[in-house]
């Protein structure tokens, strides 16, 4: 309707909507924290999956250290035998003994101690665990078979309902959003009555009032945005040096990766379109009340 | 001379309240200038209302520019609306807009690019007499200033019709003289000028213009016929 610097002047700069602004900084704030999360958590319940699926570990568990290294050395050639088997590597002493260090000092070392012989194995995709199971006991009927998906399955299941709660707030956050817009487009409406009335004696059609209004809240949540945008993204990256500096293999999983800043990036903009889209509506839907 | 409005039984209630305009029957030839007269209450601001469609009519027909503006879809109404220039009784200048910017509104409105705004503008504020106060906000122009910018604001688009609520209201006599004159100019354009006045020394003052009046929302001379003298007039 009008050039952008002349459109803008028709609504009064003044009032309370210049709020908006900050109301839409804050919003994106905690819009980027959820998301971070939710895709950080994603990743991380996804790089456990991959680290995890198709790993076992068989204990032989004998008493007689003569019978028990015999049944190791079975289960492994039996093991080795399989079809869909990538590796099995039996766990030597040594590495045993500097496991249990934490819990049985140095008596974990003596010889006369009886420890499970241990063994490794790495399934091919399509490996079926339960034919090691079988195979494992025909060479040796106390041996146990771990599978390190099934003893991790809550980590993972934990990872992936903090990652659908984030999704959840991402949407809640959205949807909280065009509540703000709505209500400011109304409270705008109603405090530029009188000019509004003007421009639709003059011809303004509703689509050219909206359009005041959708740029100029288009306004508010680019500016807001931008500030709640990088405000966010400093946070996750400040928290994310803090994860990788702490050494841990499941936090350091809690990564975005680049489809992750690009998500995070891209929320500013998804804002504003949703803030553009909530003002347009909103004040479209309140004219057709009127003449 | 071709009828640019039609109003038919045409009656307009408020709410459930009693009809504010009943039975109103008139045309309005193209090119030609009215005045609409009667007294406070009689109804003129909610016939001018109708003419340029800022209200519905409870009943009867209305046809505006050869349609029939009672059922008109509102989606048309801004186009017709950009055909009629109005001169509100209270102006309804925009406060936080300067004089050039209030002119300029009907320009935007249609869509007319920019750089062909400010040269009708410069124009229009000069040939109200304002070249010098285009910058100036409504609240520090007197009465008869905003006056004129309604004026230009409501001609500057070359209405085919023009409508003036007590245009002269505000003003001292002899501004009210040169308002009409704008007035008069335009018509000699060929806009069809309606003025709802009850100031009867205006009209006087162009014996050419047809006069309408108004009683108690019935109007008493439909043909438009009935002319001066005061006598005649409560």
């Amino acid at each position: 309707m009008v050039g952008t610097t002349s459109e803008r002047r028709v609504l009064d700069e003044a009032g309370g909507v210049r709020a908006m602004t900050w109301v839409m900084a804050i919003m994106l704030f905690l819009t980027v924290l959820a998301a971070a999360l939710g895709i950080g958590t994603l990743h991380a319940a996804q790089a456990l999956g991959q680290q995890l699926t198709g790993r076992l570990t068989v204990q032989i568990v004998e008493g007689d250290p003569v019978a028990r290294d015999a049944a190791a050395a079975r289960a492994l050639t039996l093991i080795r035998a399989l079809p869909g088997v990538r590796r099995a590597t039996p766990v030597d002493r040594a590495a045993l003994v500097a496991l249990l260090r934490p819990w049985l000092g140095g008596e974990g070392a003596d010889p006369e101690l009886p420890i499970p012989a241990m063994i490794d194995v790495d399934l091919a995709p399509g490996g079926n665990a339960d034919r090691i199971t079988a195979q494992v006991r025909r060479a040796s009927a106390t041996a146990r078979v771990d599978q390190h998906q099934r003893w991790m399955s809550p980590v993972t299941g934990f990872l992936q309902t903090v990652t659908w709660l984030a999704l959840a707030l991402v949407l809640l956050m959205l949807a909280a959003t065009s509540a703000v817009v709505v209500l400011a487009a109304r409270s705008g409406l109603e405090t530029h009555r009188a000019t509004i009335q003007v421009m639709h004696m003059l011809g303004s059609t509703d689509i050219q009032v909206a359009r005041l209004f959708q740029r100029r809240i288009a306004l508010d949540a680019a500016i807001g945005g931008a500030i709640g945008g990088i405000a966010g993204a400093l946070v996750v990256a400040f928290i994310g040096y803090r994860l990788q500096g702490l050494g841990s293999d499941l936090l350091g999983g809690v990564t975005l990766g680049v489809g992750g800043w690009v998500a995070i990036a891209a929320l500013p903009l998804l804002f504003v379109v949703l803030a553009m889209i909530a003002a347009r509506v909103t004040v479209v839907f309140a004219l057709r009340r009127t003449l | 001379m071709a009828n640019i409005v039609q109003f038919e039984n045409v009656g307009l209630r408020y709410g459930t309240g009693q009809e504010t305009l009943s039975d109103i029957s008139f045309t309005l030839a193209s090119g030609t200038f009215y005045f609409l007269t009667g007294a406070s209450g009689a109804g003129k601001t909610s016939l001018l209302k109708l003419l340029y469609l800022a209200q519905r009519p409870s009943r009867g027909i209305i046809r505006l520019f050869g349609e029939d503006a009672v059922t008109m879809p509102r989606d048309r109404l801004p186009g017709f609306r950009r055909r009629i220039g109005v001169v509100f009784q209270d102006f309804r200048l925009v406060p936080h807009l300067s004089a050039a910017d209030n002119v300029a509104l009907p320009l935007r409105v249609a869509g007319i690019a920019e750089e062909e705004v400010a040269g009708p503008v410069r124009e229009m504020l000069a040939w109200v007499g304002l070249a010098d106060r285009a910058d100036a906000r409504p609240a520090t122009l007197s009465g008869g200033e905003q006056q004129r910018v309604a004026i230009a604001r409501a001609v500057i688009g070359r209405p085919e019709i023009l409508v003036a609520d007590e245009p002269t209201g505000n003003v001292d006599p002899d501004m009210a003289d040169r308002l009409l004159m704008l007035f008069d100019s335009m018509n000699k354009l060929g806009t069809t000028v309606v003025v709802a006045t009850h100031d009867f020394n205006l009209l006087n003052r162009l014996p050419g213009a047809q006069m309408m009046r108004l009683d108690k929302g019935r109007l008493l001379d439909p043909t438009g016929a009935l002319r001066y003298p005061p006598g005649r007039l409560s």
